[in-house]
């Protein structure tokens, strides 16, 4: 049933009023998207305007409840993402789906119907370099997937939509989990496709990346298109901003001056290994006062995630990490929480939440253990959803109640829900990693908020982001690191974003660490230990 | 024009109703194609299922027997359930029965208190005890290997069932053999677990009923299960480890201690029902006490959907297949029919996760329906 209609030849995807209702939220609300061929365009919106959910539909994940769908001119009605990469759409999900254990070549083969039943591998190794080669993707197709980074693991998901035909890519969020540096060569390579005539849907919450790939843009809030495909030329950051949030966005953050106390946390001399029994931290030396925010630059892989997991109680190491006095160096989380400590991992989803459970059983995660959630053996439910819904008004976290699935959430949400509930324990020490990763410019303003004012309320705070500009905006002092090794420290006046890039890529060092030896406090226990 | 099938994610929550509905839809289907099969082989499953139905509730006495085949099944189905609330996958609920047997026997067979002097009560009491820990340290052992050394449970608990099958059985042959017979010397009636017919003599009606004691154990078992896993904090740390370790890692919780901890309960809860089943129904610790009671307890608790008062009403439905199936050729219909549960039951699940639809397709292959019902939502 082909409606005989006057479809624009140079329109790949044309999608015309969708509505697509969640219990409880309005994803999108007849909405309009038109994507050319050859071109890039951008999606924005903030967390939860629907931008994910927009993109499922066209893949045939949902089925919209009203709106018509065109791909290169025909109606199309999707019964699931099979049908959808048949008509050439292909889509990078935001957590790549790869088989650890197996070489590129294998992965971009999987669910296809050619090679039939014997592989001759070398063969299709050819065939994926020879794609790579005409898109200028840097990989080699007979490496295993876990010895690659998270930047190259995205080149694999990219060759993969290739190989199966893909004319149409969309990208979710690709750029969130890249260091400046990949992103900028997954930028280049998306220009190249669209050159080669490819069409390329780009959902990003970061501006600056968005005005410099994008070619048109669509612009979502609360399910609802603001902006319908306009084009990039001539607008500003600011624009944009208050297109997405419906306000004003203020990008100078206000941060004033205070007078650190008492010192929080100490490491001494903390060594540790990685997964893979390698090096990962080489006598570390830190200090961490009341009200201040330490913030730890460095490119991704040189120990920062080692470094957190020590002070959270997650890795073993060597050395001393005082909190508040207290060793808390390889005993436990527990033993890291109730000394005070507030932690907002990386991994929202693998580490900070439990997907399945409510909003109200995530935001006890940590307080389901004493008053008044829970008194001698019971939880008590009904001051857990008291407290649940307190933090979701206080935190504005949008979602329909408390009882809604956390992995339901958008990601922005999520992330408020982590803040929400570490922030309520009343830490003495809260380590953030990448809080702002994936967010949206109205919830990262939020969040950075929220963390100055935990620093003035006194609260130390750790900060470990690869995002350089907002590190420095937002610490009191910056310490960068280099293999392991904690390569400078410097006061936040005094640091300039070049001497620092110098010494993350290990050809500067500055100050180590941390007061002279004769100030530290001595480890309360430190008997204690040597007689274990 | 055709007729296809138009199966799509959901987008709305499954309304609360669909995963009982599921449930039942197994069971019966179950029947359904049961029924089918034994028509293929020539029998006739309508005068087969009557006749289930007057074997297992036709009078008070087979409904009693029922309930008595039902107890072990729901101790154990509660005990399966209980580790599969923190996905641990014990199928060794059978080993753990056993166990449970062995350990409450000992008290007479030692024995270990003087069974003359000690009131009934203590007896009873201590065989209880013991069934409990029996099961519990047997529960102990793949807890510990998955805990430390992360080593498959299925495997292991797989396994253990051979071993303790093979343990009671070399102290039944080899030790306490009654005149060479595979069961032990019947225990004194000290060690019997209070029966209906006990009462006879007050109440006619009771005499030849073989209700036991043990149907209590099972009905207090599920609602402490129940208030553990869905009120305490216990239970709370048990769904945030099932639904993700890591998270629970970092909320502070103890996952070793966790992984052993509720591998013991689950223990304990089919070490109970050995106890049950050895001093309410043989009154002797004998072979084959159970009829792969491990295997249908991991058929209950999935088809009671992990909830422990489901449980009690699957268990009663199984108890039924049980009771029947013994009094039919070939015995196999019952476990036939459990098989072909588990199957539906688990192939269920996608209708929680999507919707399926029969749709008419036009000419082209493309959905008529839902075409229209777009139309109709954007009017
Ligand atoms: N499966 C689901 N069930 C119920 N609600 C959902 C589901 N998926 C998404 N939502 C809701 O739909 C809305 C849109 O979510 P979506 O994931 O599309 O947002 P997004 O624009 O991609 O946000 P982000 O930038 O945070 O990724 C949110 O309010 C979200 O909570
Ligand atoms: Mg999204």
């Amino acid at each position: 049933m082909t409606l005989q209609e006057t479809t624009n030849e140079a329109l790949a995807v044309e999608m015309k009023d969708i509505t697509l209702r969640f219990p409880g939220v309005l994803a999108n609300d007849h909405v309009n998207f038109t994507l050319r061929k050859g071109e890039i365009h951008a999606l924005l919106g903030e967390n939860g305007a629907g931008k994910s959910t927009l993109m499922n539909v066209l893949m045939g994940l949902y089925k919209p409840n009203s709106g018509t769908i065109i791909v290169n001119g025909k109606h199309v009605s999707f019964g699931s993402p099979k049908d959808a990469i048949a008509s050439g759409i292909g889509m990078v999900h935001q957590h790549f789906m790869l088989v650890p254990n197996q070489t590129v070549t294998e992965n971009i083969l999987i669910g296809l119907d050619e090679p039939k039943f014997v592989l001759n591998i070398k063969k299709y190794d050819q065939k994926v370099r020879e794609l790579a080669e005409q898109f200028g993707i840097q990989i080699d197709p007979t490496a295993q997937i876990w010895q690659l980074s998270v930047g190259e693991q995205q080149r694999v998901e990219i060759l993969k939509i290739l190989y199966h035909g893909a004319q149409i890519l969309i990208m979710d969020e690709p750029t969130a989990v890249l260091a400046p540096q990949e992103a900028a060569e997954l930028i280049e390579t998306l220009r190249g496709m669209a050159r080669q005539g490819k069409s390329v849907i780009f959902i990003s919450h970061k501006l600056n990346e968005v005005c410099a790939v994008a070619d048109r843009l669509t612009i979502l809030r609360k399910g609802r298109a603001t902006a319908e495909g306009i084009s990039v030329e001539g607008i500003t950051r600011e624009a944009l901003a208050s297109l997405m949030v419906g306000r004003e966005v203020i990008f100078n953050l206000q941060k004033k001056d205070q007078a650190p106390g008492e010192v929080v946390l100490e490491l001494q001399e903390v060594s540790a290994v990685n997964n893979k029994n390698l090096p990962a931290l080489r006598k570390v030396n830190l200090c961490l006062k009341e009200g201040e925010i330490l913030g730890i630059a460095g490119v991704a892989g040189n120990g920062q995630s080692e470094l957190v997991e020590v002070i959270t109680g997650l890795r073993e190491c060597t050395g001393h990490i005082l909190l508040e006095g207290k060793e808390i160096a390889n005993k436990s989380p527990q033993a890291s929480i109730s000394a005070g400590l507030a932690h907002i991992p990386e991994d929202r989803i693998g580490v900070g939440t439990a997907p399945n459970l409510s909003l109200t059983k995530n935001v006890i995660m940590k307080s389901y253990d004493h008053a008044p959630i829970s008194n001698a053996w019971r939880v008590n439910y009904t001051a857990a959803g008291v407290h649940a819904e307190e933090l979701k008004n206080q935190y504005k976290i949008q979602a329909p109640s408390i009882e809604t699935q956390a992995r339901k959430l958008s990601g922005g949400n999520l992330q408020k829900l982590i803040l929400a509930r570490e922030l309520s324990s009343k830490p003495r020490l809260i380590v953030a990693m990448q809080p702002t990763r994936g967010l949206d410019v109205g919830a990262i303003e939020a969040v950075l908020d929220l963390l100055l004012e935990e620093r003035s309320k006194g609260s130390a705070i750790l900060l470990v982001s690869e995002d350089l500009e907002e590190l420095l905006s937002l610490s009191d002092r910056v310490a960068v690191m280099y293999e392991g090794e904690i390569v400078g420290v410097m006061d936040q006046k005094e640091a300039d974003i070049n001497t620092i890039g110098l010494m993350m890529i290990g050809s500067l060092r500055g100050d180590p660490a941390c007061p002279p030896a004769e100030t530290r406090t001595q480890p309360t226990d430190l008997n204690e230990q040597g007689a274990e | 024009m055709g007729l296809r099938l138009d199966v799509q994610k959901r987008t709305e929550d499954y309304p609360k109703w669909l995963p009982a509905a599921t449930s039942v839809g197994a069971v019966l289907l179950a029947f359904v194609f049961s029924g089918l099969i034994l028509l293929s082989v020539g029998a006739d499953p309508i005068r087969i299922y009557s006749f289930f139905w007057t074997a297992s509730f036709g009078s008070w006495g087979a409904v009693s027997d029922v309930i008595v085949k039902a107890t072990p099944l729901l101790l154990i189905g509660l005990a399966c359930a209980f580790a599969f609330k923190m996905k641990l996958w014990n199928i060794g609920a059978e080993g753990q029965f056993y166990m449970g047997a062995f350990f409450a026997s000992m008290v007479i067979l030692l024995p270990m208190v003087d069974l003359e002097a000690t009131p009934k009560v203590l007896v009873l009491g201590l065989m209880m005890l013991m069934g409990m820990l029996g099961g519990a340290l047997y529960g102990f052992i793949p807890g510990i290997l998955r805990a430390k050394y992360n080593i498959n449970e299925v495997i292991t608990t797989l396994m253990l069932n051979y071993i303790a099958v093979f343990w009671n059985n070399y102290w039944i042959f080899g030790k306490y053999s009654d005149a060479g017979f595979q069961m032990t010397k019947m225990f004194p009636k000290i060690a019997w677990l209070p029966r209906l017919s006990d009462f006879a003599k007050q109440y006619k009606g009771f005499s030849g009923i073989t209700l036991h004691l043990g149907v209590i154990f099972g009905l207090i078992a599920a609602v402490i299960v129940w208030l553990i896993l869905y009120k305490s904090r216990w239970g709370y740390k048990i769904t945030l480890i099932g639904d993700n370790p890591k998270a629970a890692k970092y909320a502070g919780l103890n996952i070793t201690r966790n992984i052993v901890l509720v591998f013991m309960f689950s223990g304990a809860l089919a070490g109970l029902a050995g106890m049950a089943e050895v001093s309410g129904v043989v009154h002797r610790l004998q072979e084959r006490i159970s009829t792969n009671y491990g295997f249908s307890g991991v058929i209950i608790a999935w088809l009671a959907k992990l909830n422990p008062f489901a449980v009690i009403l699957v268990s009663v439905l199984f108890g039924a297949l049980i009771v029947a199936g013994r009094e039919i050729q070939p015995s196999g219909v019952s476990f036939l029919i459990q098989g072909i549960i588990l199957f539906l039951v688990i192939s269920s699940d996608v209708l929680l996760k999507y919707t399926i639809r029969v749709v008419r397709t036009d000419k082209n292959g493309e959905i008529v329906q839902a075409k229209s019902a777009a139309v109709e939502e954007a009017e």
